[in-house]
C-alpha cells in the first residue's frame, strides 16, 4: 500500500538537506553579528496605547518603528502588551521572550519594574502573545535577550511612569517635577498628598504618551531593584505541579499523535502495516506524510493518532515502515573520524579569504622560535536533549490554526507554517509555553511543523508528543570537529605564531555546517602577530545546529588547552601568559569601534586576574591534585573559571570546586545571574567528560539517557562558586558564555594534576571517568 | 475499570486506559495531573517520580494496573492544601529552577528519601538524588534546598 499525503504540498517529494542546514547556519550568523543599540532604540511614536478600555488601567505597549501599530491596535486578539497597570494596583508585565530556564521572564519584570519603580510584591509576569508586530524579536538564542530588549523594557518601564507622573500633577495641579515615584506610590510632599499606581493608572491613560527620546533613564547607582535576588516568578508553580510547559497543554477533545520519521536522516515512506496499527487500541488514524523535505520543517513520516499518548506510542512501537533509504545519510563517525585524522595530515596549500585568514609570516616566526608546539585536538558530536521531549498542540478551526508550542523562536515557526500551509501569518497564532530547557535544540520548529501538518488532517486539538528516542534520532548535532594546531612562543615568553587547520563539515560542499565554522569570537582574542588559519570539509548528511555557546563551547577548548602547552613550553605562568596574550595589540585583529558587546581588552584581563585570585591560583596543592583556568569572550561576556580536581592512578577524577567570574555588565538578578553561570559549568563539565553522539551507518546512537550518560548529582562538584564584575557596560546575556571556559579549565587542570594533556572530548574517550 | 487513590482521592480511570498503561500517562492525560513529567520513558531520568505506598516510583515504567487501590501522591497532593511542604518552600526559597521540568520529580524524590532519612548526610543525599536527571545542572542548589529544608 501507498499512503503518502499530499495535504503538505509544495516540493514535498523532493529531499533539501542542504538547504536545511543552510537555515540553521543562519540562525547562529544572526545572534553573532548582534547590531548595537540602533536596532533596538525607540522611533519617534515608537509607544502606543492598547485595549485602554473602562477598568483595564493604563496599558503601554511598544511598536517597532516599522511596525503597523495601528493594525495591531485594531486587532481583539492583540490585547497584551509590556505593561499594564491596573487600578487595583497590579502591576502586569508581559514578557515577551520564551523562557527556556535562562530565567528571563523573571529579569524582563525587573527591568521594567526598576524604571517605572514599581514595588515588586505587585508585579505579576505573563507570557506575551506572539506578535512579531507589537513585540518585534521573540525568540531566545546567542545570549541576546536581555541586550535585544534591555532600552525597550527600561523605556517602557519609564514611559508608564512618567505618564503616572503626568496624570497626578495634572490632578493635584502641581509640577510633575515636584512627584516622586517609588515601590508603586506617587507622592507629592509639599501638599501632602499621595497615591498608588492604581488610582491613577486610568487617568494615565489619558495622557500624552511621551517620546522615549525625552525619557531620562536610571543610573547603575540608582537602582533600587536590579542586581538584588530574585526567586523566579514561575516557581510556585514549578514545585506545586502546575501546567506550564507545552507537554502540559490541554485542550477539551484534544487526541495524542506520534510521529515516525527514517532512523537514517533522508529515508522517504514507501509504505507500512497501516491495518495492523489501525487494530491497535486507541488508534484513530494513521497516515504518512511526505513533508517538505527539509528536517528544519516536515520530513516524511508517519503520523498516529490516539485517544492517549501511550496508545500513540505503543502503536509507534508496532509500526513497520519500508524506508526508501536511497537519499538517506550513511555517515559513519569511524570514516568521518579518519578522513579528518588524513586531512590534517597536510595544511592547505591555499587559503580561503571567507574560512581562513593570514596575517604577518608564520613561517618566519616559527623557523626562529624557541619554542613551538604541534598537537592534534578533536571533539565529538553532542546532542541538546532538553529534558522536555519535543512537543506542540496545534488544533485548526475557524479557519486559522492555533498553536502551542514550547519553541525558542516564535516568530519564526509561526512564520514557517503560514508559509507551509498557505495561510497568512494572521491566521497562524501561535501561543509560546515555558521550554523544559531549550539550549539550541528549539531555535528549530521542526516539530511545531509537524504538529501543524498533523492536525490539519484531524478534526480536533492535537497534541504531537516525540518519543526520547525520536528527540535522539532527530536532533540537529553540535557537530564535531578536529584541529591541526601549530604554534611558536618568541624569546620574551610572548605568543608569537598561530597556525590552525580546522577540519570540518559540509552539508553543501560549499559552506560549513552549523556551528561548524570558525567562532567569530577567538580570531579577536587569540592575539598573535602572525596567524594563520584555514580550513577543510568533510561532506556530511546528518543535521547539525545552534547548541548553546556555539562554536565557543568546542573551539575554547581547543584554544585555551593549547595555549596552556604553549605556555608550558616555554616555561611561562599560564595567567601571566594569557594577560599577555589579551594585551596585545594587533592591528589587523582589532574589533570593529563602537558597539561595547564586544571584545574589551580590560574586560578580558579583569576576569581572568579575579578568577586566578578567587581560584587561589599560585598555591601549593597536594600530590594528584590540579587547579586549571581558562577563560572566554562569548556571546557578549568576558568570562573565566578555575577548575580544581584530583585525578587517581584509575583516571577517576574528584572535581572539588569551580570558580566562574563573568563580566555581562550589570546583573539583572543576582540569584537567576549565579543559577546561569553554574549551570553553565556543570552543562560544560557533563559534556566534556561524557557526552557523545556517534553515526553508524547513519543510524544515531545514543537513544535515551541510559546510553548518554548527563552529568549526575553524585558527580557534580560541591561548589561552584559565580563572581560577577559588575562593569558599567550594557548588560549581555548568560545562557551561553559560563559553558565555554569550562572544558579547557577541566584539561589544563588535569595536566596540573597528573602531566598528562587531554586533546580529545569527551574525556571518556580516554578512559577518564568522573 | 481501575480505581486509584490518588492524592487522597479514589478516581476511576474509565476502559478507554488499557491496564499496561504506564501511571504517568493516565495521571496526565487521563486525570489532569501534569507535575510527573515525561523525560525518557524508561525509568532513567526520575522527572516522572511519584510516591506509590509511600516511596519513590518512576511512573513512566510502572503499569496502572499495579497501582490499583495503592495510595498515590503526586507533586500536586504534596503540600498540605495551603502550606507548602518544606521541601517545596525551600526550593522556591534557594531559587532552583532553571526550567524547572525535573524539579517535580526531584522534590518528590527527596521528600520520599526524608522519609526514611529526616537528616541526611551530603552522601546520602548525593546517593538518593543520583537518578533524577537535571539537564540545566542545578545540582547544587539542589543539595542545598534539601539541606535548608531539613536544617
Amino acid at each position: 500500500m501507498n499512503a503518502h499525503d499530499k495535504s503538505i504540498s509544495g516540493n514535498a517529494t523532493k529531499l533539501n538537506l542542504a538547504a536545511s542546514a543552510a537555515y540553521t547556519a543562519r540562525l547562529i550568523d544572526e545572534v553573532e553579528t548582534l547590531p548595537p543599540a540602533a536596532a533596538i532604540t525607540l522611533g519617534r511614536r515608537g509607544f502606543l496605547k492598547l485595549g485602554a478600555g473602562a477598568g483595564a488601567g493604563l496599558v503601554l505597549a511598544f511598536a517597532l518603528p516599522t511596525g503597523k501599530a495601528d493594525a495591531a491596535e485594531s486587532n481583539p486578539r492583540l490585547i497584551n502588551a509590556f505593561v499594564r497597570i491596573t487600578p487595583e494596583n497590579t502591576v502586569i508585565v508581559y514578557s515577551k521572550g520564551p523562557e527556556i530556564g535562562q530565567g528571563i521572564k523573571t529579569a524582563f519584570g525587573l527591568i521594567i519594574a526598576e524604571e517605572l519603580d514599581a514595588d515588586w510584591k505587585t508585579v505579576q509576569v505573563e507570557q506575551a502573545q506572539v506578535n512579531s508586530k507589537l513585540y518585534g524579536y521573540q525568540g531566545a538564542g546567542g545570549s541576546t535577550s536581555i541586550p535585544r530588549a534591555w532600552d525597550q523594557l527600561r523605556q517602557a518601564g519609564a514611559g508608564a511612569k512618567a505618564m503616572l507622573v503626568a496624570a497626578a500633577a495634572k490632578a493635584w495641579n502641581v509640577p510633575a517635577g515636584e512627584i516622586v515615584a517609588q515601590d508603586s506610590r506617587l507622592t507629592h510632599k509639599a501638599s501632602g498628598k499621595s497615591a498608588t499606581y492604581g488610582e491613577f493608572a486610568s487617568a494615565a491613560a489619558k495622557m500624552d504618551v511621551p517620546d522615549p527620546k525625552s525619557l531620562k533613564l536610571k543610573a547603575t547607582r540608582e537602582y533600587r531593584l536590579l542586581g538584588k535576588r530574585y526567586t523566579g516568578v514561575d516557581n510556585h508553580k514549578l514545585v506545586t505541579g502546575q501546567p506550564l510547559f507545552g507537554i502540559d497543554v490541554h485542550m477539551p477533545g484534544m487526541v495524542y499523535a506520534s510521529y515516525t520519521k527514517s532512523p537514517r536522516v533522508g529515508g522517504k515512506v514507501e509504505s507500512f502495516n497501516e491495518a495492523e496499527i489501525r487494530k491497535m487500541p486507541g488508534v484513530i488514524d494513521v497516515f504518512a506524510l511526505e513533508g517538505t523535505g527539509k528536517p528544519v520543517e516536515v520530513m516524511p513520516g508517519v503520523a498516529i493518532v490516539a485517544n492517549n499518548t501511550w496508545n500513540a506510542f505503543k502503536a509507534k512501537a508496532a509500526l513497520k515502515v519500508k524506508w526508501d533509504e536511497s537519499e538517506a545519510s550513511r555517515d559513519s563517525i569511524s570514516a568521518l573520524d579518519a578522513k579528518a585524522k588524513d586531512l590534517a595530515k597536510n595544511f592547505p596549500a591555499t587559503i580561503d579569504p571567507k574560512t581562513g585568514a593570514e596575517i604577518g609570516n608564520v613561517d618566519a616566526a616559527f623557523a626562529k622560535a624557541p619554542h613551538v608546539v604541534e598537537a592534534y585536538y578533536d571533539y565529538a558530536f553532542v546532542s541538546h536533549s532538553p529534558l522536555e521531549p519535543m512537543n506542540t498542540t496545534a488544533h485548526w478551526h475557524d479557519g486559522i490554526v492555533e498553536i502551542w508550542s514550547p519553541t525558542q523562536q516564535s516568530n519564526r515557526g509561526q512564520a514557517a507554517v503560514a508559509e507551509m500551509v498557505g495561510l497568512p501569518e494572521d491566521n497562524v497564532v501561535v501561543h509560546q509555553t515555558r521550554c523544559g530547557g531549550g539550549f539550541g535544540r528549539r531555535l528549530m520548529n521542526d516539530y511545531m511543523m509537524e504538529a501543524a501538518a498533523i492536525a490539519q488532517r484531524v478534526k480536533a486539538p492535537v497534541k504531537l508528543q516525540w518519543k526520547r528516542e525520536d528527540d535522539f534520532a532527530h536532533d540537529f548535532l553540535r557537530p564535531g570537529g578536529y584541529h591541526q594546531l601549530k604554534g611558536a612562543v618568541d624569546s620574551g615568553g610572548k605568543l608569537d605564531a598561530w597556525q590552525e587547520h580546522f577540519i570540518t563539515f559540509t552539508a553543501d560542499g560549499k559552506s560549513e555546517v552549523s556551528g561548524g565554522n570558525y567562532s567569530a569570537n577567538l580570531p579577536h582574542t587569540t592575539l598573535a602577530p602572525n596567524i594563520r588559519r584555514a580550513t577543510s570539509m568533510i561532506p556530511l548528511v546528518t543535521p547539525t545546529g545552534p547548541w548553546r555557546g556555539p562554536k565557543d563551547n568546542a573551539q575554547v577548548f581547543v584554544n585555551q588547552s593549547f595555549m596552556h602547552e604553549l605556555a608550558l613550553a616555554a616555561n611561562r605562568d599560564f595567567v601571566e601568559f594569557l594577560i599577555d596574550v589579551v594585551d596585545r595589540d594587533i592591528p589587523e585583529l582589532r574589533v570593529p569601534a563602537g558597539p561595547n558587546i564586544n571584545f574589551n581588552r580590560d574586560r578580558a584581563k579583569g576576569v581572568i586576574k579575579l578568577c586566578a585570585e578567587k581560584a587561589g591560583w599560585g598555591r601549593k596543592l597536594p600530590k594528584g591534585r590540579g587547579l586549571g583556568l581558562a577563560w572566554a569572550f562569548s556571546y557578549g561576556g568576558h568570562i573565566a573559571e578555575a577548575v580544581e580536581l584530583s585525578v587517581d592512578d584509575k583516571k577517576h577524577i574528584t572535581v572539588h570546586k569551580i570558580t566562574v567570574v563573568a563580566d555581562v555588565g550589570p546583573v539583572v538578578n543576582m540569584s537567576s545571574a549565579e543559577n546561569q553561570a553554574q549551570g553553565g559549568a556543570i552543562d560544560g563539565l557533563s559534556t566534556a567528560m561524557g557526552l557523545d553522539v556517534l553515526m553508524e551507518d547513519g543510524l544515531i546512537n545514543p537513544s535515551n539517557f541510559n546510553n548518554y550518560p548527563v552529568l549526575r548529582i553524585r558527580s557534580a562538584p560541591p561548589l561552584v562558586e559565580a563572581h560577577f564584575i559588575q562593569s558599567d557596560f550594557r548588560p549581555t546575556g548568560l545562557g551561553e558564555p559560563a559553558v565555554p571556559p569550562l572544558a579547557g579549565a577541566l584539561g589544563n587542570a588535569i595536566f596540573d594534576a597528573s602531566g598528562v594533556r587531554v586533546r580529545t572530548m569527551p574525556l571518556k574517550k580516554l578512559g577518564y571517568t568522573i | 475499570m481501575i480505581r486509584l487513590q490518588v492524592n487522597g482521592e479514589e478516581r476511576v480511570i474509565g476502559d478507554d486506559v488499557t491496564p499496561d498503561t504506564p501511571l504517568l500517562w493516565v495521571l496526565r492525560d487521563s486525570l489532569g495531573l501534569v507535575g510527573a513529567k515525561y523525560g525518557c520513558g524508561i525509568g532513567s531520568c526520575g522527572a516522572c517520580t511519584v510516591h506509590v505506598d509511600g516511596k519513590a516510583v518512576r511512573s513512566c515504567t510502572l503499569p496502572v494496573s499495579q497501582v490499583a487501590g495503592k495510595p498515590v501522591t503526586t507533586i500536586e497532593g504534596l503540600a498540605k492544601g495551603d502550606e507548602l511542604h518544606p521541601l517545596q518552600a525551600a526550593w522556591v526559597k534557594n531559587d532552583v529552577p532553571q526550567c524547572g521540568y525535573c524539579q517535580a520529580g526531584q522534590i518528590m524524590n527527596a521528600a520520599a528519601m526524608l522519609k526514611d532519612k529526616p537528616k541526611p548526610s551530603d552522601a546520602d543525599i548525593r546517593g538518593a538524588m543520583t537518578g533524577n536527571i537535571c539537564r540545566c545542572g542545578c545540582y547544587t542548589r539542589i543539595h542545598t534546598a534539601i539541606q535548608d529544608a531539613t536544617a
